[in-house]
């Protein structure tokens, strides 16, 4: 729960971001690792839970995504792809061995133009939001966004919500998540951002 | 029309089993004929069907192990797992240290004080042993059975990535079940030389530098603070040996002795191995790096004094 993750739309974009640490008990193993997948050329997912699950799961969605792309020669939309993530995880809920793994999926769609987030818990809750958070970040992060989001933001102005975010998990949280790891998806792809 | 159909609209594993299962039936001289001898055709192991793995005849396996082997929570179980550890490794300039100490403990009884904690997987492979040592033996020597099989199939050595996502696999698929181990990959590869970290959650991180074990805190309090890039080898093995001794120092469930290896480009080198508590008083003898004097605190400032005359 320490990991933290959030989501941002804005005119024409989105904007993921996740913290970059690998925590085992209470000793921090890695600081930059990255916790953002990117499934096809308009579609980003950031991951955290259960250790194991995360990789695991991340990457049987990956490779799905890219084969589906394979065999149809077109990539799904943002909503599908979600839905088929979703359905996923929802399908494991019911096993022995459930995957304990909460997403952000975020995406451009290239057919109508705009931009989609995503929030998935490990239960298989999905809902389509204008921004959003998991893990304690969640608790600070989502009223200011509240306050703060503007949905017709240019990057700019987007990226400095998120910093507001960053900052205000880092001023009021025990455990500070350190550095952030950001991607950018809009209509010419996906590109890493510093913040 | 419709078996092409079946072919190719499915995509779980079961489906995956029955397409390979109707191919080598239905063309078994495929798989038979001299052309694929010695190999599954293309099908790997789904020509055997779906990779299936022994399990204890129990209603609950893990609950059942747990009941005998926990004994924080179960003091008089009959079964006492080895436990307690420090290992180290890091890459730096000149390849790979791995460092570890020797102790082996059963609840607090000191079961062994001469354990190799490094296993020898192959002569560019090592990999380290903390958690349940019955554990870290077995799926690692089995992990090297593999290491080999890739080799003999492929024609050139296994990858530390792919050793390593071997390994975090399997143990993934026991994950809930009892397995206990933290394990670095450690190697030199086509890539260079390079450290994973592999547990029984399932975790696997790629690193510059990782300690696992129940001395691993202490490990780190020395190892992060005098780590970099541009270590002589002299320096690291030094470096090294001081966070063992650290954690032989302060963890109870880590000490005796501390095994030192050295992988570069050539291969892996056993660099020595030194008694923990000589390194207290004595520092460890004429070691490469060692500058002569003890480890140990009152050693360090013996003649020092916080006092004001």
């Amino acid at each position: 729960m320490a990991e933290t993750s959030f989501g941002i739309t804005g005119k024409g974009y989105v904007i993921i971001a996740s913290d970059t640490t690998s925590a085992r008990s209470i000793i921090k193993m890695k600081t930059d690792e990255d916790k953002i997948k990117t499934l096809s050329p308009h579609l980003l997912m950031s991951y955290s839970g259960e250790p194991g699950d995360t990789v695991q799961f991340a990457e049987y969605v990956e490779r799905n995504i890219r084969l589906y792309q394979i065999r149809n020669l077109y990539a799904l939309r943002p909503s599908a792809a979600a839905s088929w993530i979703r359905r996923a995880l929802a399908t494991s809920l019911r096993t022995r061995k459930a995957y304990a793994v909460n997403l952000l999926v975020g995406g451009y769609d290239t057919a109508s133009h705009d931009p989609h987030l995503y929030w998935i818990d490990y239960f298989g809750t999905m809902t389509e939001v204008p921004f959003a958070a998991h893990g304690y970040g969640a608790y600070f992060a989502l009223s200011l966004l509240d306050r703060y989001h503007d949905p017709e933001a240019t990057l700019e102005e987007g990226l400095a919500t998120l910093k507001r975010c960053i900052n205000e998990v880092a001023q009021r949280l025990v455990i500070d998540p350190g550095k952030y790891k950001v991607k950018v998806v809009d209509k010419d792809g996906i590109r890493e951002v510093e913040v | 029309m419709h078996s092409f159909i079946s072919r190719f609209s499915q995509t779980s594993a079961q489906s995956e089993f029955h397409r390979a299962q109707a191919f080598t039936t239905d063309e078994g001289d495929l798989a038979s004929s001299d052309a694929a001898w010695g190999s599954q055709a293309g099908f790997g192991n789904l020509s055997h069907g779906i990779p299936t793995f022994a399990i204890p005849e129990v209603a609950d396996p893990s609950a059942f192990l747990r009941l005998h082997t926990n004994d924080s929570e179960n003091p008089d179980c009959r079964i006492k797992m080895n436990h307690g550890t420090t290992t180290l490794a890091f890459c730096f300039q000149g390849g790979v240290i791995v460092a570890v100490d020797s102790r082996a403990t059963a609840g607090s009884y000191i079961a062994s004080g001469t354990v190799k904690k490094v296993i020898e997987i192959n002569p560019y492979l090592l990999s380290t042993v903390a958690g349940t040592a019955a554990d870290c033996q077995y799926w690692e020597t089995y992990l090297g059975m593999h290491c080999r099989l890739h080799e003999l199939r492929n024609g050139e050595r296994i990858s530390v990535a792919a050793a390593s996502k071997y390994l975090s696999n399997l143990v993934y698929s026991y994950k809930g079940m009892g397995l206990g181990m933290g394990t670095m990959i450690c190697g030199w590869d086509k890539t260079g030389p390079s450290i994973y970290y592999v547990d029984s959650d399932g975790s696997r991180l790629k690193g510059n530098l990782f300690s696992v074990g129940s001395g691993s805190t202490h490990a780190y309090g020395v190892v992060d603070q005098g780590y970099h890039w541009d270590l002589s080898a002299p320096e690291a093995y030094e470096l090294a040996r001081r966070s063992i001794y650290a954690a032989g120092h302060r963890d109870a469930y880590t000490g005796n002795s501390c095994n030192l290896y050295h992988v570069e480009e050539g291969g892996w080198r056993f660099i020595g191995n030194y008694d923990i508590s000589k390194m207290h008083y004595e520092g460890p003898g004429d070691a490469l790096g060692a500058d002569g004097t003890g480890y140990g605190y009152d050693i360090r400032v013996k003649g020092h004094s916080s006092g004001d005359n």
